[in-house]
């Protein structure tokens, strides 16, 4: 609020209600004797916003929680929360709190105990105490189970009894790492609408780190994909899907085909058999760039029904997978397999393995990313 | 108890159960059983024969009769041994000894705890490895030969004694008193607190020390509430280690203390080699023993169990 008042004539921002800044990161550093862990991340995150950290392991994503966290500090760069400088601020001095990959739970200390914990240690009023761990507990669906020790838990239970530990003490971010990793499918994806649900329930900013591309797809309004300690891309689940700038981004956020391609001009770029395809890329004509082509983008059909508008590589069929809603062919077109995915509908009509095909496509099925 | 050696590698229970048959699995039960009573035997015989007989032995003779020519009779029962220790003599070498022992389990613990935090919280497994050796090298060399040097090293005409009168602070002579003593019981059983503290301290999930601290926990409070309590089997258990060996120490004060200074172990040598006084030596046994048993199950009945 004070921001706001702070410049009253100007009419932008009246117009435009910008969101609060939760987490600011600038130029991030962290290295590790000689291993550069995080290099040079920037971030803005908004307030409320459920932001994810997407990567594989060791992509320098838990590294960056731990560092919003105070768990480590950079080497370099600034991180701000609500606007306010952390350098070296210890763990316990910081408005955020953390869910662990393994839930950490103090095994000695009873459900209530564990919950408690947080508030006692800022020396809330025991009468306040009581009521607030009744309520984080009837959140997370635990009452009747406040002293039961973590070990008497299921991997669920600790799970929502490590999510009560951390929202009870109302902190202004809340960090997740991998919280649903150690949870068996059906868990999970039970335990990712419940979170989602839980977020927007009480409009907490949530700092989410997963390797999962699926579960950060369908909770965040944002993500952040990152790979070597790198931010490669920060964007809707939309954007991130839709129009992924890097490779890397492409290939590791759902299943794609990726074919080499060299910019031609700038609306043409030229494919590895010769064939051109029209793309926009803003790039010098030589670059390399590859061609993201989804698989549920794709269609295959007979040669002779292929027409003119369609963008097509003609090959053959080599594989065929039959996956109950879907049927997934591997088209072989020359110097690689192209992996194509039809939906199980009624009518569609099969192809089986050596059959001459046309795998074809729309131009806005297309994105073209750098190497 | 003997199921617990029933779990022998060619009969899972698993495999037990894709057999079927109740009766079969029954039998294979027993036998199994039965193979583990015959594995445990042989150690179920040494402990019956040198641990369980003689203490059934020293039980019987605290309440037997010496006759005035010194020698035991295993007649005319009663507890004149037992009444004798409300005496201010040995009241006196109760005392000592209890303060003595708690002094030595106190000093123990202040000690051993930092030592085996630092240890258990090194990264490298060489380091952690050199630092346990490092503990265990005394016990390679005889315990006597230690502590005779002790009693040279604290004597007056020892090295610190030597080192105190050239800085002009005077002789030190604390050889053959309760101090000499004291020095030389945590000497001889520190390793005793270190490793089940170690291995205590070991075992802790230091994420849990992180999740103290990101829940407002300060270090200390993080130790405090999280990493001590954790550790407590260890301290429990090291306690034990050094408390009930100090407390029926004999060679160490016999050595260091001389003879003016006995312990409860020094009184009950002296009730069997010099006085003569079985019963009263025996009486004295049992109740050290009955004193160690209840702080052991005293322990067990306080979550001793996690050990």
């Amino acid at each position: 609020m004070g921001e706001l008042t702070e410049t009253p004539g100007r009419a932008d921002d009246a117009e435009v209600p910008r969101p609060v800044e939760s987490v600011r990161l600038e130029s991030v550093t962290k290295r590790f004797d000689t291993v550069i862990a995080v290099d040079s991340v920037g971030l803005s995150i908004g307030e409320g916003e459920f932001f994810s950290l997407l990567g594989p392991s060791g992509c320098g994503k838990t590294t960056t929680l731990r560092m919003i966290a105070g768990l480590e500090f950079p080497t370099e760069g600034s991180i701000r929360i609500h606007g306010e400088e952390m350098g070296l601020r210890p763990p316990n001095k910081r408005p955020v709190n953390t869910v662990f990959q393994n839930y950490a739970l103090f095994p000695h200390m009873s459900v209530a105990q564990n919950v408690s914990f947080g508030l006692e240690m800022r020396k809330v009023a025991k009468a306040e105490r009581t009521q607030r761990v009744a309520q984080a507990i009837a959140l997370v669906q635990l009452t009747g189970m406040e002293n039961r020790k973590p070990a008497a838990l299921s991997g669920g239970q600790q799970q929502r009894v490590a999510l009560a530990r951390a929202l009870v003490n109302r902190p202004r971010v809340l960090l997740l790492d991998e919280p649903l990793g150690a949870l068996d499918l059906k868990l999970r994806q039970e335990m990712q609408s419940e979170l989602k649900a839980l977020q927007q329930q009480v409009g907490l900013t949530f700092v989410y780190v997963t390797h999962d591309q699926e579960e950060a797809l369908t909770m965040s309004d944002r993500i952040g994909v990152m790979n070597q300690g790198h931010l490669l891309q920060v964007g809707p689940p939309e954007e991130i899907y839709e129009q992924p700038l890097t490779r890397f981004v492409a290939d590791f956020i759902g299943r794609t085909n990726l074919l080499d391609a060299t910019v031609e001009s700038a609306e043409i770029v030229c494919l590895a058999n010769g064939d051109r395809l029209p793309a926009a890329s803003g790039l010098p004509a030589g670059a390399k760039v590859s061609v993201s082509l989804r698989p549920e983008r794709l269609a295959v059909r007979p040669r002779d029904s292929v027409s003119p508008d369609m963008l097509a590589l003609e090959g053959e069929v080599d594989r065929v997978t039959y996956m109950g809603n879907a049927v997934v062919y591997g088209v072989k077109v020359g110097w690689m397999t192209i992996e194509v995915r039809q939906e199980n509908e009624p009518g569609t009509v099969r192809h089986e393995v050596g059959d001459e095909v046309s795998v074809t496509w729309v131009p806005e099925a297309m994105s073209l990313v750098v190497a | 108890m003997t199921t617990d050696f029933g779990v022998v590698p060619d009969l899972t229970p698993e495999q037990e159960h894709e057999s079927g048959a109740p009766a079969l699995e029954a039998a294979s039960e027993r036998r199994a059983a039965r193979r583990g009573f015959l594995v445990a035997l042989p150690s179920f015989a040494y402990l019956v024969i040198f641990f369980a007989i003689p203490l059934v032995i020293v039980l019987v003779y605290s309440f037997a009769t010496r006759n005035p020519r010194g020698i035991t009779e295993l007649r005319d029962w009663n507890v004149e041994a037992y009444r004798a220790l409300a005496e201010p003599l040995l009241r006196s070498v109760l005392v000592r000894t209890l303060v003595l022992a708690l002094l030595t389990t106190v000093i123990c613990l202040a000690l051993s705890y930092p030592f085996a935090y630092y240890m258990a919280t090194r990264d490298s497994e060489v380091v952690r490895t050199l630092l346990l050796i490092g503990v265990m090298i005394p016990f390679w060399s005889n315990f006597l030969v230690r502590t005779y040097v002790i009693r040279v090293l604290l004597s007056s005409s020892g090295p610190l004694s030597e080192a105190s009168q050239s800085i002009g602070l005077g002789e030190v002579d604390i050889a053959f008193s309760n101090a000499a003593v004291l020095i030389g019981l945590v000497y001889g059983f520190l390793p005793f607190m270190i490793l089940p503290l170690y291995a205590a301290l070991e075992r802790i999930d230091w994420n849990l020390v992180e999740a103290a601290r990101d829940l407002y926990a300060s270090g200390w409070k993080a130790f405090r509430r999280v990493v001590w309590p954790l550790s407590r089997p260890g301290v429990v258990a090291g306690c034990i280690l050094v408390f009930v060996p100090s407390f029926g120490a004999y060679v160490t004060s016999d050595i260091l203390g001389g003879a003016k200074n006995p312990l409860f172990g020094n009184y009950i040598v002296n009730q069997f080699l010099q006085a003569r006084d079985w019963p009263a030596g025996a009486a004295v046994s049992v109740v050290i023993l009955a004193v160690m048993l209840i702080g052991t199950l005293v322990y067990f009945r306080t979550g001793g169990r996690t050990l």
